[in-house]
Formats: structure tokens, sequence, C-alpha cells
């Protein structure tokens, strides 16, 4: 019962924004006024909106169906933790029960982990669940899956639309629909220019050097944002692993769409060219995992399917391999080492007399694949230069990239597949986490187009993500990609309003001094990079950053202590907090703080329009409060209800030449002092900014000249498009100036000369054909006419002629008849 | 005395060779037709005559009465032939008809 209500809330949710496609694209494209109706926008925001709505209702649902058990037996749990957390600032001990429901009135709607909050209160009172362990799986169920429509079946292999619901689907869902909704209703403003029968690009030129003059496309860009909602929603609700390949190939196609947006300005086509074929890069091993999991585990499913009866039909990828208690591996066959493929409680299957089971390395092989996948998608070293390029789209469409849809799509997926993760990949994402979010926020450091520093630096916090995820924190990833979501989305939709108020105006060394122009924007700005930095305390309440940076920080410093010889995993990331508030402060302190640097630009600036500001008005508190409570708080607990059971105790003694994997306990064990030196970096991090950005000390251009080795070197993105164009460009020029030469020299002489010989064959076939065979032919009609005409001679018409012959025929007649037989 | 075979056919070659020199030498289209008649006639005396000393019955008078039947309609058809050549030319002279010449 629940399960279906669950589902269709989510259908809803989930189909509307594709209804809402439909009537855009046609609406927009019938409609008498196109060019000038809002009503296209009006109807994406209905749907997306409607769809929030009913997330909203899918979570009470879900939580009301489980008497929110999800946040109680965690919340022992956390409260446990808390009694060494008092010093660090952390005051949920205060807030144990019931003052959730203080909720801000501008956002109480909006807010989900506000409705919880509430709810938290009534169930602690019943005090159900309490005794469950951390096992997603007890006597309560929380997740829901099932079959929605089948597509077809091709032998065993069977492809369906299925849904998965857990916790992480629905937080997700909320998420998405919310933050898809601010961004809509900001671009409604944004987009306003659009609304015209000739709009004039003038970063687009003809050939004739020309500014680009078209018809507007506002209906357009409305009917694409819908489609990429859908595309999201339908990943996150998606219940196999195929249907997450087809969404997510729909996401990469309506990224493609939006990014590309402005398709006149060569440098927009290049940026969507350029992130769809990184992304297909990724998405090729993604289909490799998808053959290998196939082939051995022969279903696509998450979840196990259940018959009208509850009882288990057909089993999912999650309930087929099985981790052992005491190492947190995988149960793997005694002799061969491969991994045993088994049934629910852990007994392993059998096909012809033989455990069923799959090459351990196979599982790596699955495992990197779709990795390489979610590297692809949410821009990760070494795929990550795309994301900046993505920066030519409208200015909504980066805030929607990079936050709820398509990057999230990559860190989403990491989590969900989590359970088949053995531990080398996991250590791979952990690296490949590591690497980026450092050369990333290196990189951000230099850049000065105020949306290329926020795209650095979302490349740079989903690292933090993969970090998180790689070194066994399931849900301090994924609690860093939900509220890292909310102030990315704020921050960008910020610079959309100054770049909107600024005309257009990209480059922070042109801005300045914008704080009095445009306060709503500089404020809520401030909000999102005092989140992203991680500060702790406004008013008493944490920023959402500085709990989930720290819970990232937190558990890689307990991985760290188990693992010591993977100390980079911690120290990386700890410096990597600093120069994230360096540069995040850095950008506004350019940009609002200090004097106007170019006067004509701060003369013309203005505030946004309301349409505008609302969106940064409702997603700031967000930002800011997301995360309330941190760890004990309703938004991680609800997120990590369904969190992979192996993780919460932790695994002390590794396997031989294994990782040891520290438990929930291990990480809150080192909870302060990870929060404590991630908040000296952050502090320190930002001091600078303020000393180099916000005052009038240090020269910055001085500075700058006296490094310009290193800041080059930033400034040129570590190199990675020079390198790529040495790696892959050159040499595929190289390959296809040989390729031309090749075709050019050889093949054409090939060709060349059996044309000619072909031309030969046949001025002789001709020769042969004239002479012979017609010289032949006309022969023969000339000698018959000769013979016809020497034979006329006969015919006199002489009547008496005729007789005469006649007379002397049977005369000789006669003669030859006797003379033969003369008897 | 009874006339033997060989007087039969002899009477039915002088027939035949008076009619072809008549159709040979006459320019006049009804001579023509005149020697064709001998001709025929000359060869239905030959086939009474084979008929009575054979033993062929009386196959051969049925034959030599189809032949002046035949004779008969072809006389019709050539003088209606004669009749409209000589509409045309004033004149039956068979030489004058060298229309047919190839």
């Amino acid at each position: 019962m629940v399960g279906e209500t669950l589902r269709n809330y989510l259908m809803i949710a989930w189909l509307l924004p594709l209804a809402g496609f439909v009537v855009e694209i046609f609406f927009g494209f019938y409609s008498k006024n196109p060019r000038h109706s809002k009503a296209a926008a009006w109807c994406a925001v209905g749907c997306i909106g409607a769809g929030f709505l009913c997330s909203c209702a899918a979570l009470v649902t879900w939580g009301n169906a489980n008497d929110w058990c999800a946040l109680e037996h965690h919340d022992s749990h956390g409260e446990h933790a808390d009694a060494g957390h008092e010093t660090a600032g952390h005051e949920h001990g205060e807030h144990a029960a019931g003052d959730h429901h203080v909720a801000e009135p501008a956002h109480n709607a909006a807010a989900a982990g506000e409705d919880h909050g509430h709810e938290h209160a009534v169930a602690a009172a019943s005090g159900d669940a309490a005794d469950h362990d951390d096992h997603a799986s007890g006597s309560q169920q929380t997740t829901y899956s099932g079959v929605l429509y089948t597509l077809g079946k091709f032998g065993s292999l069977e492809l369906s639309l299925d849904y998965y619901i857990d916790s992480l689907t629905l937080v997700m869902f909320t998420m998405v629909t919310l933050i898809a909704t601010c961004i809509h209703l900001f671009a409604m403003g944004y987009m306003s220019e659009e609304l015209t029968d000739e709009y004039v690009d003038h970063q687009a030129h003809t050939s004739d050097g020309k500014h680009v003059h078209r018809p507007g496309r506002f209906y357009r860009f409305f009917a694409f944002l819908s489609l990429f909602c859908f595309a999201m929603l339908g990943l996150v609700l998606a219940g196999n692993i195929f249907q997450v390949f087809i969404f997510w190939e729909l996401v990469g196609i309506c990224s493609f769409l939006l990014i590309g947006f402005y398709t006149e300005r060569k440098s927009a086509s290049n940026a969507a060219n350029k992130a769809f074929i990184m992304n297909r890069v990724g998405d090729f091993g993604f289909l490799i995992g998808l053959m290998v999991l196939w082939t051995f585990f022969g279903t696509f499913r998450f979840g196990d399917t259940t018959n009208a009866e509850g009882v288990v039909a057909e089993q999912g990828l999650f309930s087929m391999v099985h981790r052992d208690e005491a190492t947190g591996n995988f149960l793997t066959e005694p002799i061969t080492g491969d991994v045993l493929i088994t049934d629910n409680h852990g007994h392993a299957l059998q096909q012809d007399g033989q455990n069923r089971s799959i090459p351990y390395y196979l599982l790596v092989v699955a495992g990197l694949g779709v990795f390489a996948g979610c590297v692809g998608k949410s821009a990760q070293f070494p795929l990550q230069t795309w994301l900046p390029d993505a920066m030519e789209g409208p200015t909504p469409v980066s805030a929607l990239v990079h936050s709820a849809t398509m990057v999230a799509a990559g860190v989403y997926l990491t989590g969900r597949f989590f359970p088949m993760f053995v531990q080398e990949v996991l250590l791979t994402i952990a690296y490949i986490g590591c690497i980026t979010l450092f050369v990333a926020a290196t990189i951000a450091v230099v850049a000065t187009d105020i949306k290329k520093v926020l795209a650095y630096s979302t490349i740079s916090q989903l690292g933090y993500m993969m970090l998180g995820l790689g070194v066994f924190g399931w849900g301090a990833g994924l609690f860093h990609l939900i509220t890292h979501a909310f102030f990315k989305s704020l921050m960008f939709l910020c610079s959309g309003s100054v770049i909107h108020g600024c005309h257009h105006e990209q480059e922070m060394p042109k801005m300045g001094g914008l704080l009095k122009k445009m306060p709503i924007t500089a404020i809520t700005m401030l909000v999102g990079v005092c989140a992203i930095a991680g500060f702790p305390m406004l008013f008493g309440l944490h920023f959402s950053g500085f709990h989930s940076k720290d819970a990232i920080v937190a558990s890689a410093l307990a991985f760290m202590k188990a693992n010591p010889s993977h100390f980079l995993l911690f120290f990386i990331p700890l410096l990597t907090a600093g120069i994230t508030a360096f540069y995040m402060f850095r950008l506004w302190f350019y940009t609002f703080w200090g004097t106007p640097r170019d006067h004509h630009v701060h003369e013309h600036a203005h505030e946004s329009p309301w349409i505008m500001t609302v969106p940064l008005l409702i997603l700031a508190p967000l930002a800011w409060l997301c995360a309330y409570g941190g760890e004990s708080g309703p938004l991680y607990l609800m997120l990590t209800g369904d969190a992979p059971s192996h993780l919460a105790n932790g695994v002390a003694a590794a396997t031989e030449g294994g990782l040891v994997m520290p438990g929930h306990e291990a990480v809150h064990a080192v909870h302060i002092q990870a929060g404590l030196l991630a908040l000296a970096a952050a502090f320190s991090g930002a001091l600078i900014a303020y000393i180099l950005y916000g005052t009038n000390l240090v020269n910055v251009e001085q500075m700058k000249n006296q490094l310009s080795g290193i800041h080059g070197f930033l400034a040129n993105k570590w190199h990675f498009d020079d390198l790529y164009d040495a790696l892959f460009m050159k040499p595929a020029h190289k390959v296809a100036a040989f390729c031309a030469w090749f075709d050019k020299t050889v093949f054409d002489s090939i060709l060349h000369g059996s044309a000619k010989l072909v031309v030969l064959v046949s001025q002789w076939d001709r020769i042969f054909d004239e002479k012979v065979v017609d010289g032949f032919v006309n022969l023969l009609g000339t000698s018959t006419q000769s013979v016809g005409r020497s034979f006329k001679v006969v015919q006199t018409g002489r009547l008496r002629q005729y007789v005469m012959f006649i007379v002397l025929g049977v005369v000789a007649l006669f003669a030859v008849v006797f003379t033969t037989f003369p008897g | 005395m009874q006339p033997s075979l060989s007087n039969y056919l002899l009477v039915g070659a002088v027939l035949f060779v008076c009619g072809v020199i008549c159709m040979a030498t006459k320019r006049n289209g009804i001579g023509v037709l005149m020697g064709v008649e001998l001709v025929l006639n000359g060869a239905n005396i030959n086939f009474v005559a084979f008929s009575k000393f054979t033993a062929l019955g009386l196959d051969g008078q049925v034959f030599s009465l189809f032949v002046i039947v035949l004779a008969a309609a072809e006389a019709a058809v050539a003088l209606a032939i004669a009749l409209n050549f000589y509409n045309n030319h004033l004149t039956i002279d068979v030489d004058r008809g060298n229309k047919l010449k190839g």
C-alpha cells in the first residue's frame, strides 16, 4: 500500500515535467504569440512546483509508514556521539527532540527537513523501533521497489522501467524539485530578454561581422528545462541500472541542448559538444560495467521483485552479493576467490550443481566501469574539463546543471551503487575525488570569470563528495551532495543576478563595490559563500557546509587513522578546505566589496527584479540551515535511513592487503579533531582572502606578477586542455592528416589508375564493337539486301514470261526426276 | 480395239502442251484463261485415265470433278479481274499489266 502511494506520488512528480515539456514545446510552437508569452514559463514552474509538493507528500508518507524510525534509531546513535561534541560548537544537545518545528515561516512549506523534525518528536514519544540495529532492512520496510512498465523481453534479458524508492530517492526528489522550482522562477526573470521577436546576440557574429539577430527562444528554454528535470527525476527514481543509463543519456542530451542554447555562439556550441563528447567517454565505461553485471548477475534491477504474496520472485543486484560480517568483504569461494552470488540469506545460489560466482576482478571492472560513467557526468579528474566550458549556457542552466541535476547524477549513482563497490574501486573513487578537489580548487583561485570560479568550485566540491564516498563515508558524501546543491544553486543564481545586473559582464576585475547596488544579491551570496567555506555559527545555527564538509573530513581522518598509508586522502582535502574558503571569499570581495573598478559597469548596475531575488531569498535560508543539526539532524538521518548496512560497524581487521574500514564510532571519535582542523583551514583561507582582496594592504597585481609562473600554470587550468590537446587532439589530427595523405596518394591513385584502365579497356571495346560486331551485322544486312536486289530482276511483271518460267521449271523438274530415277 | 492408257495420256499431254503454248503466247487475257482451261482439262484426262486403268477406283473421277469446279471458280475470279483491268487500262493485254514488277 505504502509502496503504491509512494510510487504514485513520485511518478506524478516525475512525469509532470515531461507533460510540461510537451505542452511548452508545442504550445510555444503553435500559439499565436509565442515570442512574447510567459505562459511556457508558468507552465514549467507549475509542473515542477507540483512535483515538489508530490515529493514532499511522498516524503511524509514514507516517514509515517515507518514511524520515522530512520530518524529514531539513528538519533540515539547521534546523541551518543554528541556527548563528545558539545565543545566543538555543535549544539543539538539542546535541540534533541522537539525544537525542529520552529520552522522559518519563509520556507516552512519548502524545507523538507522541517516536516520530519516535527514528526520526529511524535515518533520519539512512541519509542518505537529504538531497539533496531542499523540495518535498514530491519523489521520495518523502508525500501520499495517494483516494475512500472516492461519495455521488452529479449531472451532472458528483461528491460523494464522500475522504481526503487528509499530514503535517498525521496530526499533527492525533494531537493531536485525544490531547487529546480527556484531556478525556474529565477530563469523567468533572467531569460526575459528572450521575450522578443528579434533578439540581438552581442556575443555572436555573422560572417560579415554583424551581431546575430534571431527570434527569442523563451519557450524553448523552458521546455528544455522541463525535459531536464524529467530526465533527472527519472534517473533518481530508476529501479534498475539500465534505466539509470537511459535517463543518464537523457540528462546528457538535455545538458547539450541547454549549454548550447546560444547556439550561434561558436564557443557555446563547442562547449556543448565538449560536454557531450566527454560524457561519452565515461559512458563507454558505464556500458562495459553494465555488460559485466548482466553477464554474471542476469538482472539490472537494484531491489528484489516480489510477487502478489510478498514472496521474493526475482532477486535484485543488491541482494545477490553478501558481505561477511567480520571482514566487510564480499563472501567468496574459498578456493578460487571468486565472489559468490547469493540468495537473500547469504547462501550461494546454485547453477548446474556449482555455486554461481563472479570473478573478483570482474566485479572490480564492473565497479570501475560504472564509476567511469560517474566520472564523466560529475566532471571528475580526468574528465573534468567540460564543466567550466559549460558556463557558456545561460546562468540558470549552470545553476541547474551544477547543483541539482547533471553533476549530481554522478555522485547519486556512486551512492546508489555503493553496495556493489569493492575496496579497490572505493579507493580509486577516493583518490580520483582527492585529485579532482585539489586541482579544481587551485584553478578556481586564479579564475576571474565569476561563473568559472563557481564552476571550478563545483568540480572541487564534487571531488569532496566522491572522496567522502570513497573513504566509506556514504552518508557524508551524499550529505554534502544535498547541502552543496542548495548553496551552489544559490550562488549560481546570485552570480546570474550579478551578471544580469551588470548587463552581461562576467569578469570580476570589472566589478567591485556592488554591495550597495545589489544588497539582496550580495547578502544571499555571502550566505552561500559562508556555507561552502564551512563556516560555523550564525545566530547560533551552523551553515550547512560546515556540517557536511566536517562529515567528509572526519570520514577521511578516520580512514587515514585506520589506513596510515593513505594519508594524502586526509591532508589534501584539509588543505583544500582552506583554498575553498579563500577563493570563495575572493569572489565575494572582488565582486561586492571595495571600490568599483569599472565605473561604466558600476553606474549601470542595478538590483534584479523580484522574480529573480525571491528565489535567492528562498534558497539562502535553505543553504544556511538545510543541514540543521548536522549528523543528528533530520536531513542527515533521513538521507542515511537506508544507508548500506555494512558501513555502520566498520571493520577493524582488514584482510590481507585490504583496507581497514572505520565504523561510525571511529568517525565520531575523530569528529572534533577533524572539525577543528577544517575550521582552522577555512578561517585562515577566508582571512587571507580578506587581506588580499578586502583591504588594500597588499598589491594583488604585484603579487600576481611575482608569481607569474604558478599563476600562468593555474590560469591555464593545469594545462589539462593543452594536455588533452597534445594527447588526443594532436594525434587525432596527425592520424587524420596521415589518413588524408594516404587517401589522396594511395587510394586515389589506385582509383585513378583503375579508372584509366577502365577507360582504356572501354576504348578498345568500342573499336571492337564498331569494327567487328557492327561490321558483321552490317555485312549481313547489306549482303541480304544485295541478294534481294539481284533477285528483283527476275520479277518482271510480265505474265507470259512467268508462264514460261513455269514451263521451264516443270521441264527441268521432269528432267531431274527422270535422270535421278531412270527406272 | 480398246484404247490403251498411253493413248489417253497422249491426248492429255497434247492438251496440256497446247494450253501452255496458248498461255505463253496469247497477249489477250481471255486467251490466257483459255490456255489455263486446256491445261486443267489435260490434267483431268490424266486423272480419269489413271482412275480407269489402275486400282484407284473412283478417286480420279472425284478429283477431276473438283478440278472442274475449281476451274469454274477460277474462271469467274479471273474474268472479274480481267473486267476491272479493262476498266482501268481500256485493254486486256497482259503485257501492259506490269505493275507487279519488283
